[in-house]
């Protein structure tokens, strides 16, 4: 780990300050920033200890919604009453992700902006866009098996490693921004980004800004929802496809439906053309598989990953007809039914 | 603003295992070099270095956390607890002592963080089934394999009211 100087921020004010300048990194849970500087993939000059500051509640909004502190642990949201009650979806994806020890330490506001677990971005000695901007990609004609199959480019095919913000996405979640020029909103489809030929750009934050709070808007897809994150180990893995479906059915028809994927993407890929198409529609696997398609129909892989088109088919299509059954998966059940 | 005046490390003080420690320490030191280095409790083992195989596990304010992963500094004031922590009286924690009737080892490396891991988990309260220990356990990796023992032992306990002795405190 290289040496750096270490600010213990007091303030939203005094963070924003010492965020200024070249190299600042803002310290949260740390579970990844730390991981990484001892990779030396990232090499801050000055840490900015973020811990002290007032950002640990949740807060309910007066329209049903609730407001989410950017250090509130992963583990007091996933366990939060009214996330457990509201908005299961998001609680489920968050206990699909990492260890019950990483939960504990990781925040709201650092699962956005943890880094892709691609293993040339982890490695210093390869050639990485993301890393090193013009260096080339080392996955595409490596070792991708990992890699995204939607939304990719020829500067990177990596993908966003989260399993809340999968969740996120599909709840339209609202991303509460604050920096050297004031406050401001981001819908969360607005938050990440592809990686087009800038993929050392994982966000559309500006320099010096700091997530303040995650929102969520008051919606009742609390019925019929699942999570399915399929990986190559029963539990604490990366997904090598995720799908969190959230319907809201009456008289037998679909009139409102979200799908978001993780694992498959720079970012959580949500299609809002395909979630169109099931409107009106009866739940059954006719409509599930058209959707499937429509969502897939443009992905590609890139050699090693060509199992995920067929894999993330095979979850978008078992995923809607867990959510519209109200069957959701149970991420202590190891079996996906 | 406090700054960490350079050369020299910062103070910091914990509270580790019940006693009160001031310390100097420089910001890129983890908690568990501390423990380990400066403190000298080597119950807490390094095992990846990197969050992934929980050997490093302690109790922070009363939650399980890898401790590889916190940088000490930002701990400043927060109570400890390592394996060295958990007897009282010189009697083992229940847990330690289901693993011994258990026998939920075979090298041992992986155990002073496996046991830190259960005590976080019977006090969350989330895990009710053997299913849920299993998951709720799932980042702490034993190269020995010994996991249905280690599941055994857990079990054991929570079945024995391990929150009892956690609530009388």
């Amino acid at each position: 780990m290289n040496r750096f100087e270490y600010v213990r921020a007091d303030s939203v004010a005094d963070a924003i300050r010492a965020l200024e300048g070249p190299d600042a990194q803002a310290l949260a849970g740390g579970t990844n920033l730390v991981d990484l500087m001892k990779y030396d993939v990232v090499r801050p000059r000055r840490v900015v200890d973020i811990n002290r500051l007032p950002l640990r509640t949740i807060e309910a909004m007066p329209d049903g919604g609730l407001k989410i502190g950017t250090l509130v642990s992963n583990s007091e949201l996933a366990w939060d009453r009214r996330v457990v009650k509201r908005y299961p979806l998001l609680a489920s994806a968050i206990l699909a992700g990492a260890s019950a020890q990483l939960r504990n330490a990781a925040t709201t506001g650092g699962n956005l902006l943890q880094r892709t677990r691609c293993y040339y971005f982890y490695d210093p000695s390869t050639a990485c866009n993301k890393r090193e901007p013009g260096s080339g990609c080392s996955a595409i004609g490596g070792v991708n098996r990992i890699h995204a199959i939607l939304g990719a480019s020829d500067s990177c095919i990596a993908v966003h490693p989260s399993d809340m913000c999968v969740a996120l996405a599909a709840l339209d979640a609202i991303v509460h921004l604050e920096g050297a020029g004031g406050r401001r909103t981001l819908s969360f489809s607005e938050f990440h980004r592809l990686p087009a030929d800038r993929p050392q750009h994982d966000n559309t934050m500006r320099a010096g800004e700091l997530i303040t709070a995650i929102e969520l808007p008051a919606s009742d897809f609390s019925e019929n929802y699942t999570y399915i994150k399929v990986r190559d180990r029963l539990s604490f893995a990366f997904a090598l496809v995720s799908v969190a479906a959230a319907l809201r059915i009456e008289d037998g028809a679909i009139v409102e439906a979200r799908l978001a994927l993780g694992g498959v993407a720079h970012k959580p890929w949500r299609d809002r053309g395909a979630e169109q198409g099931l409107r009106g529609k009866v739940p059954d696997q006719s409509a599930f598989s058209s959707c499937a398609d429509a969502i897939l129909h443009e992905a590609k892989g890139c050699g090693q990953n060509n199992f995920k088109i067929e894999l993330a088919r095979r979850t978008i299509i078992r995923a809607l007809r867990q959510a519209a059954a109200g069957t959701p998966q149970d991420q202590a059940d190891k079996v996906v039914r | 603003m406090p700054e960490c005046p350079s050369p020299g490390g910062m103070p910091l003080t914990l509270t580790v295992n019940g006693v009160r420690r001031s310390l100097t320490v420089d910001p890129w030191v983890t908690l568990l070099d501390l423990l380990r280095e400066q403190l000298k409790l080597t119950g807490t083992k390094k095992g990846c270095d990197q969050g992934q195989c929980g050997a490093c596990t302690i109790l922070i304010d009363g939650k399980r956390l890898n401790s590889c992963l916190v940088l000490a500094v930002s701990k400043d004031g927060a109570e400890i607890t390592t394996i060295e922590g958990l007897s009282q009286n010189r009697e083992l924690h229940p847990l330690q002592a289901a693993f011994v009737e258990r026998d939920a080892f075979q090298c041992g490396y992986c155990t002073p963080g496996q046991i830190c891991s259960a005590v976080g988990l019977l006090a969350e309260g989330h895990a009710h089934s053997r299913a849920e220990i299993r998951e709720q356990m799932s980042g702490n990796i034993c190269r020995c394999g010994a996991y249905t023992n280690i599941a055994d032992a857990i079990e054991d306990v929570l079945r024995a009211g391990g929150l009892a002795r956690e609530a009388a405190e």
